[in-house]
């Protein structure tokens, strides 16, 4: 393979001042990197690796009721935190039905933020793509469209944002909190990742260097955790990407949604927040025709680049069940197939 | 193997009869600890490491290589390409038989399929071969490449399979159309689908002058001999292949594929020991995969349900340099009763590598669409699909007449219905709902798979310490070959299974045929029991001409060897032990050749087939589409069962084969640049275990006289017919789509 420096900073800033010259990538999990640099799509010159830097594997309440959580905490271990799961039990859900019990040991919460699209085009380096090799073209367009946006998207690019994770932490309004060499600075978590554009390289707000050091969840965002779901679409029942997926929470008072948060995953090149749904439901009694209007808003603009027009239809079911869900009750303990369209609801009928 | 210690702990022997006992795999401690070496495991003293550079356009010409670039990075030994290549004496495009395949090693700059090898890169590491293959940065001229079913020009292949005839036609198809009550017509596509064995393609290479010893996985080390000795041109017995053990083969090690040959060649050019081991996606261009298929079904049926036509038609693909063609109709040949049937196949060509055996040719796909428009016929003829299939059950093979040499059928369908609690299924699609709504479905399949032999030869040893040895160069990838054929072995010579060395997985062994076409433990097995029976009767012919032996003048009467002992058949109090035998014979050992091939007579009077019945049930969600297999019972009938315990997990293997086949399997192409696009198992789903919450196998008990002289059919292929089938036909019924595409994904159940 191609020959690269390897860094280990001893602190957050070393790692910032090693990161800083073009090529450099910051290595935590490896679980997306390294599969990247073994096909030739990514090929930094220098990798900083930031696994052992300290004080970033912690989760920390913040003094205004909110969560801070370090950048290298373990997917596993955030998952299994049970008062985190307790708090914020869509996120956790998230978190365990993505990849695999071996990856997500391995996957950090930063560099899930960051990782690539699973676009087959991208992980090509003989294929045109946009994405990695900028003016290329994309020769994503044309071929396959299943894993591919429908919102968002653009004749640059079609890529969509893999992450389940990323989907709930749209939806409750994480912040990302960056360190780079001007200092620290928090990004809200709609404006972290970027649709394509006309730069579709550039895929989040960070610039060369600048390093995720944590998550925070704000304190209103544990005012869904009596319902809230992750739903997820796959084509097998576990370790596969979503086709689409949803987060969905709702806020109850006295039988009216007081506040709803909607989010959609496998349909963008990021993680689809969707604020006119989300206002639709504000104030109304809950129910399917709530929801079946809800799901028609978040996708009004949805179109399709290639033969998957069925994701459109696909992701206003998937939208409408996780609202159901999420009326029917955040379960006791996430269910053994997480998010899974099998697993267990109790005492609900959902499907039509 | 005489590094292999394979355990010979003794809760893994029984005393007696070994054919029969669930014994545990003698080689599971060594491969769950590790220690079982692979391919490439071995690491020679001077070992260099090989990487292919393969071509990422399907059809064209190589026109630039940067071999300097690639040779002036650090590590980098050699590159070879068309120009530096070692000659071969032959022909790497020589088709001597149809099952001589043509391989790419580099004898021109000419590109026939997306990931063919073009160059290969010798370095001192893996990580300098890898880099000195991307920095060949090869050029090409491109042509538009062929890459579906649609962009080629049909045409009847002279010969399908393995050299079946491509059309065959028994009765009046159309007659029988047009005199049924019921017709149906439907068009079924499977896609290309890869082996994808967990163990890729490796081979670790040595030259000692014309002497060859490679460590490369193999399914019949003796053709693989034959093909390195012709194409180096030196005599087989020069050649040592060594291959215990393989992570899966599934066809597509049956056959040298060209990469293993390369690494032979790269070290002769450099004249140390290279390994080369392809990558994941690597293994998807050169060593074969199955071709896409489209299967059109017409089938007629009268007023009582029973079949009156039936036509199958395939058309596949091939390469446009070789030939391999699908033969799906062939599933129809022997299952159903039917006057009329018509098995017909074309092709076309496409810019890809060759497609070769994999599990199950012809069967797997064929079955999927057999039993699906059987389903479909069913439905037309308003009919349970068990019955339907009860009705049209075959007493003899429908287009032959013969007798088979044994069916137990209707057994499977009986004790696999029972088991399932198929009696309970409602006609209706759409009528079942599980406790939280989702749609339920069962759906049925009928399983079959030919009893197939091959030819082997093995080597048995009786000696005058007691103990035996049995030599066979047979395969183990994996179905437990060391464990079976140790069985079999140890009841050939008499002896308890710790008596008897079993030595196998190497060349230098009577040849074991080929591990393919579910034939191994009845190929290899049968000349197991013709060594040891050999074996054991120059024992006796010692003891039976001796005055001095309890067994003296036994002679008509003949004996029976058990516990290390010859036992009068007429008498069995007088018995003598081997090792008396062989002392009073002054001899140190005795030995005894046997071989084990079909019966021809008996071939062509009966038909010969394994059966069963497959019951699927799966869940659907009504709105998102996402398909779940919640239950398998498989019931089959193969004969006589070595060891319940390997055919158990054969049957598991084969249904969860079926279970990818129905709902995940396929590479999707580019189909601007003939390139598989998910060359990976990320990409190219097979299913994980939330994919299979309930399997379960019925051993249906068969004996049959005329297979083999142990009565042994196979069960390494026949668990993957039945099983697609039935998966398609209770989606189905779960949900009243019937999708006649495979696979099966959410995106056609969306309605």
């Amino acid at each position: 393979m191609k020959r690269f420096d390897y860094v280990r900073p001893a602190t957050v800033a070393e790692a910032v001042a090693a990161a800083a010259e073009p090529g450099a990538a910051y290595l935590a999990g490896g679980t997306n990197l390294l599969d990247l640099m073994k096909s030739g799509a990514a090929a930094p010159g220098r990798l900083v690796d930031v696994s052992r830097l300290p004080g970033l594997d912690r989760i920390e309440e913040l003094p205004d009721g909110g969560l801070r959580i370090g950048a290298l905490v373990r997917n596993a271990d955030l998952a299994h935190d049970s008062d985190f799961a307790r708090r914020f039990p869509a996120i956790a859900e998230a978190l365990l039905s993505g990849a695999s019990a071996q990856l997500r040991n391995a996957a950090t919460v930063g560099g899930n933020l960051l990782q690539r699209t699973r676009c087959a085009w991208f992980a090509d380096p003989a294929s045109a793509c946009n994405r990695r090799a900028p003016g290329s073209g994309c020769d994503a367009r044309g071929g396959d469209s299943r894993q591919q946006a429908v919102l968002g998207w653009n004749e640059a690019c079609v890529a969509t944002h893999p992450s389940d994770f990323c989907v709930p932490l749209a939806a409750l309004d994480a912040v990302v909190e960056i360190e780079g060499r001007a200092g620290r600075r928090a990004v809200a978590f709609e404006d972290f990742h970027r649709l394509p554009g006309q730069t579709p390289e550039r895929e989040t707000t960070l610039a060369q260097g600048e390093l995720v050091v944590a998550l925070r969840l704000p304190a209103g965002a544990e005012a869904f955790s009596a319902n809230a779901r992750y739903l997820k679409v796959r084509e097998r029942t576990s370790f596969a990407f979503a086709v689409v997926s949803a987060a969905a929470a709702l806020r109850l008072e006295g039988g009216r949604i007081a506040e709803a948060r909607l989010a959609l995953g496998g349909v963008a090149a990021k993680p689809w927040r969707c604020p006119e749904a989300e206002a639709l439901l504000a104030g109304r009694p809950p129910g399917p025709e709530a929801f079946r209007q809800a799901a028609e808003a978040a996708l009004a603009e949805a179109r399709a680049p290639g033969d998957n027009a069925f994701k459109i239809e696909l992701a206003r079911r998937t939208a409408a069940r996780a609202l159901t869900l999420a009326l029917a009750g955040t379960p006791a303990r996430v269910p053994a197939l997480p998010a899974s369209p099998f697993a267990p609801v109790p005492g609900a009928l959902v499907h039509a | 193997m005489p590094e292999i210690t394979l355990t010979q702990d003794p809760v893994h022997l029984r005393h007696g009869s070994n054919i029969g006992r669930p014994l545990t795999r003698r080689d599971g401690l060594l491969k769950v600890t590790g220690a079982a070496r692979y391919a490439a495991d071995n690491n020679p003293k001077g070992l260099l490491h090989a990487v292919v550079a393969v071509s990422t356009v399907a059809r064209g010409r190589v026109v630039a290589l940067d071999v300097e670039a690639a040779m002036a990075h650090p590590g980098v030994v050699e590159v070879m390409t068309p120009a530096n290549r070692p000659a071969l004496a032959g022909d790497p495009d020589a088709k001597p038989n149809p099952l001589v395949f043509r391989l790419d090693l580099l004898q021109s700059d000419r590109v026939r399929y997306a990931g063919q090898p073009i160059a290969l890169v010798v370095a001192e590491t893996l990580e300098a071969a890898t880099e000195g293959a991307v920095l060949l940065a090869p050029r090409y001229e491109s042509e538009p490449p062929a890459v579906g079913l649609d962009d080629g020009e049909r045409f009847v292949p002279t010969a399908v399979g393995p050299g079946a005839p491509a059309e065959l036609r028994h009765g009046d198809v159309e007659a029988g159309l047009a005199a049924a009550a019921q017709a149906i017509e439907a068009t079924y596509e499977t896609p290309p689908q890869y082996h994808n064995p967990m163990e890729p393609h490796a081979v670790v290479a040595r030259w000692d002058g014309d002497r060859l010893t490679l460590d490369t996985p193999s399914q019949a080390m003796a053709m693989a001999r034959l093909r390195l000795a012709a194409l180096f041109g030196i005599p087989p017995e020069n050649i040592l292949i060594r291959s215990p053990f393989l992570g899966g083969g599934f066809g597509c090690k049956g056959l040298l594929s060209g990469p293993q040959v390369l690494g032979v060649m790269a070290a002769r050019l450099v004249g140390r020991p290279v390994k080369l081991a392809l990558t994941r996606a690597q293994l998807y261009g050169p060593v074969g995969h199955r071709s896409p298929t489209r299967q059109r079904l017409r089938l007629g049926a009268d007023g009582e349900g029973r079949l009156t036509a039936l036509e199958h038609h395939t058309l596949m693909s091939s390469s446009r340099f070789d030939e391999f063609f699908e033969p799906a109709s062939n599933a129809s040949h022997a299952l159903y009763a039917s006057p009329a049937i018509a098995t017909l196949h074309e092709a076309v060509r496409l810019d890809c590598g060759t497609p070769m055996f994999m599990r199950a040719p012809g069967e797997a796909p064929g079955s999927a669409a057999l039993e699906s428009a059987v389903d479909e016929m069913a439905e037309a003829c308003g009919l349970d699909p068990l019955e339907f299939r009860l009705r049209n059950y075959a007493e003899v093979e429908p287009t032959t007449g013969r007798p088979f040499s044994s069916k137990a059928l209707r057994e499977c369908y009986a004790r696999g219905a029972e088991r399932f609690g198929w009696e309970r299924r409602p006609l209706a699609p759409r009528s079942l709902r599980d406790e939280h709504g989702l749609l339920v479905g069962w759906g049925v399949g009928t399983a079959i798979f030919p009893a197939l032999m091959f030819e082997a030869e093995a080597r048995a040893v009786i000696r005058r310490d007691g103990g035996g040895t049995v030599e066979i160069g047979a395969c183990d990838m994996g179905q437990g070959a060391w464990t079976a054929l140790a069985q079999i072995a140890a009841d050939a010579v008499g002896l308890d299974g710790e008596r008897v060395e079993f030595r196998s997985g190497s060349s230098d062994l009577p040849d074991g045929g080929i591990a393919g076409g579910s034939a191994h433990t009845a190929t290899a097995g049968s000349a197991i029991h013709s060594a040891g029976a050999a074996v054991v009767a120059r024992l006796a012919e010692l003891a039976m001409a001796d005055e001095r032996s309890p067994l003296f003048g036994a002679g008509n009467a003949g004996v029976v060897a058990r516990d290390g002992r010859l036992h009068r058949r007429d008498d069995e109090s007088r018995s003598e032990g081997y090792a008396e035998i062989l002392e009073r014979a002054g001899l140190a050992e005795v030995e005894a050749r046997g071989k084990g091939a079909m019966d021809a007579a008996a071939q062509q009077r009966y038909a010969m087939q394994a059966h069963g019945a497959v019951f699927a049930e799966v869940k659907v969600d009504p709105d998102l589409g996402q398909v779940r297999v919640t239950r398998l019972v498989g019931a089959f009938a193969a004969g006589r069962i070595i060891n319940p315990r390997m055919v158990v997990s054969q049957y598991y293997g084969g249904m969860i084969w079926g279970v990818s086949f129905a709902l995940h399997e396929q590479a999707v192409m580019d189909r601007r640049s003939g390139r598989p696009m998910n060359a990976d198992l990320a990409g190219y789903h097979i299913p994980v275990n939330a994919d299979l919450p309930a399997l379960e196998t019925i051993l249906v008990e068969e004996e049959d006289p005329h297979v083999n002289a142990l009565g042994i059919k196979g069960v390494g292929e026949i668990g993957i017919t039945g099983t697609v089938g039935a998966i398609a036909n209770a989606v189905w019924h779960a949900t009243g789509v019937r999708v006649r595409q495979f696979p099966i994904t959410l995106d056609r159940l969306l309605g």
